[in-house]
């Protein structure tokens, strides 16, 4: 028979755990039976572990409180979303009444318009293909060249795919989308726990260089900004604070290529 | 839906735990509880279908949890060690009970949020390392050397508590 593995520091911790196979249980037994001190020491960790599961337990077998019943909070969700589509479309005409009027007049600049549009088109394409669970892109990682030449070729601008792997994103594909100022490149990325992350690319017309906004709305946050006439939105269900260095990271990328 | 519900109700006791140790204060740690289920169900459909979904709310979880404390650490306004409300805590506990456990809770509170989440997460929730490992997103051997320090470090302020209950009266009788 071999001589038994030494014991290490993760194996004692696995023992406070209760996490080790029998066999290797009965060995650290028998290490602690022979080395007094660590007897002592791990004794106190088991005992303290033990008061800290005592002292919280009560709390996980109390009733849970109806603010934090499952079926009432998808209720609520499905009822403000109910609620501020009728909204949504509502504001939308109006917008696309108050623009036709504005150009009828021959008003240079409208109103929607600059780094303040791409945002909104960046979050409004996110919603709807981002959070597509079956079919985000139309065109997956594998063929990023023939993407990259296709969105390039429709936007009039040579596009490259950011690359956020760094942050641990994953690019999944992308897609050409429809804004209001004509076609935009939208990249799709997603993380180890499958939050997606969309970097929407379009040439600008007016506002062709700004510094970095952030914006947030119902959920939704992102970071935009116009270099050389080309403006880039990430978009992303986390907080802008945490996608401003990845914008950043964005940002040096397209600088380099240029 | 159903199955959304069958998946994440179990889990809910436990995050209300989590969530009690980490902030202490019952109507917070339940609103960020609230704020983490709102979250999943909003996210359900981009959650990868193979990850195991308990592991996945305590993740949820605690980034709330973490952005919580940046936003009060900016505002400079951190709950104090006296601020602990171990009545709240131990509600069902009896008297001598009580004692002990308010030691082992202020002792917890006085450690590293680091250490706290994993002696948590480990030690109560009954994560596996690799879990943990993946709400903390850091290596695995980082949860191990966190929870040996951690467990360290709780156990030398249990042992200078009761240190400091000993001597008091001693240090009242000079004054």
């Amino acid at each position: 028979m071999s001589a038994p593995r030494p014991i290490s520091e993760d194996d004692l911790q696995a023992y406070v755990d209760e996490a080790l196979s029998t066999t290797r249980r009965e060995e650290v037994e028998a290490y602690l039976d022979a080395h007094p001190e660590e007897a002592k020491r791990i004794g106190g960790f088991v005992a303290d572990r033990a008061a800290l599961r005592a002292a919280l337990g009560a709390i996980a077998e109390a009733p849970i409180p109806s603010e934090l019943g499952l079926r009432a909070l998808i209720e609520a969700r499905r009822t403000r979303q109910a609620y501020w589509r009728p909204a949504i479309a509502a504001a939308a005409v109006l917008m696309i009444g108050g623009l036709a009027g504005w150009t009828a007049r021959g008003v240079v600049t409208p109103p929607i318009n600059g780094v303040g549009a791409l945002s909104r088109e960046a979050a409004d394409n996110y919603r709807v293909y981002a959070s597509d669970v079956h079919r985000p892109v139309e065109i997956g990682s594998a063929q990023k060249a023939e993407l990259v030449r296709w969105v390039s070729n429709r936007v009039s601008s040579s596009v490259e795919v950011p690359d956020l792997q760094a942050a641990g994103y994953r690019f999944i594909g992308g897609r050409l989308v429809s804004t209001p100022h004509g076609p935009a490149a939208l990249f799709i990325y997603d993380d180890a726990q499958g939050l997606r992350l969309a970097v929407m690319v379009r040439p600008m017309r007016v506002e062709k260089n700004t510094a970095m906004s952030e914006h947030a709305e119902d959920g939704l946050s992102g970071v935009s900004w116009a270099t050389d006439g080309i403006g880039y939105s990430l978009v992303g269900p986390t907080p802008s604070a945490e996608l401003h260095p990845l914008a950043d990271d964005v940002r040096r990328q397209v600088e380099r290529h240029m | 839906m159903d199955d959304m519900i069958r998946l994440i109700e179990p889990s809910i006791p436990s995050l209300r735990r989590y969530a009690r140790a980490l902030v202490r204060d019952a109507a917070e740690a339940d609103d960020l509880v609230q704020d983490c289920l709102e979250r999943a169900i909003g996210r359900w459909s981009q959650r990868k279908e193979a990850s195991d979904a308990r592991s996945w709310l305590f993740s949820i979880l605690h980034n709330l949890a973490i952005s919580r404390w940046r936003r009060l650490g900016r505002r400079g306004r951190e709950v104090s060690l006296d601020e602990l409300n171990e009545a709240d805590l131990a509600e069902r506990a009896t008297q001598q009970d009580s004692v002990n456990q308010s030691d082992i809770l202020r002792s917890l509170a006085a450690l590293p949020q680091e250490y706290r989440s994993v002696l948590l997460l480990v030690g109560v929730e009954d994560l596996s390392y690799a879990q943990a490992a993946k709400v903390l997103d850091v290596p695995i051997g980082t949860v191990m050397s966190r929870l040996s320090r951690g467990r360290a470090r709780l156990a030398q302020i249990m042992a200078n508590g009761s240190a400091t209950q000993v001597q008091t009266p001693h240090l009242r009788r000079i004054k």
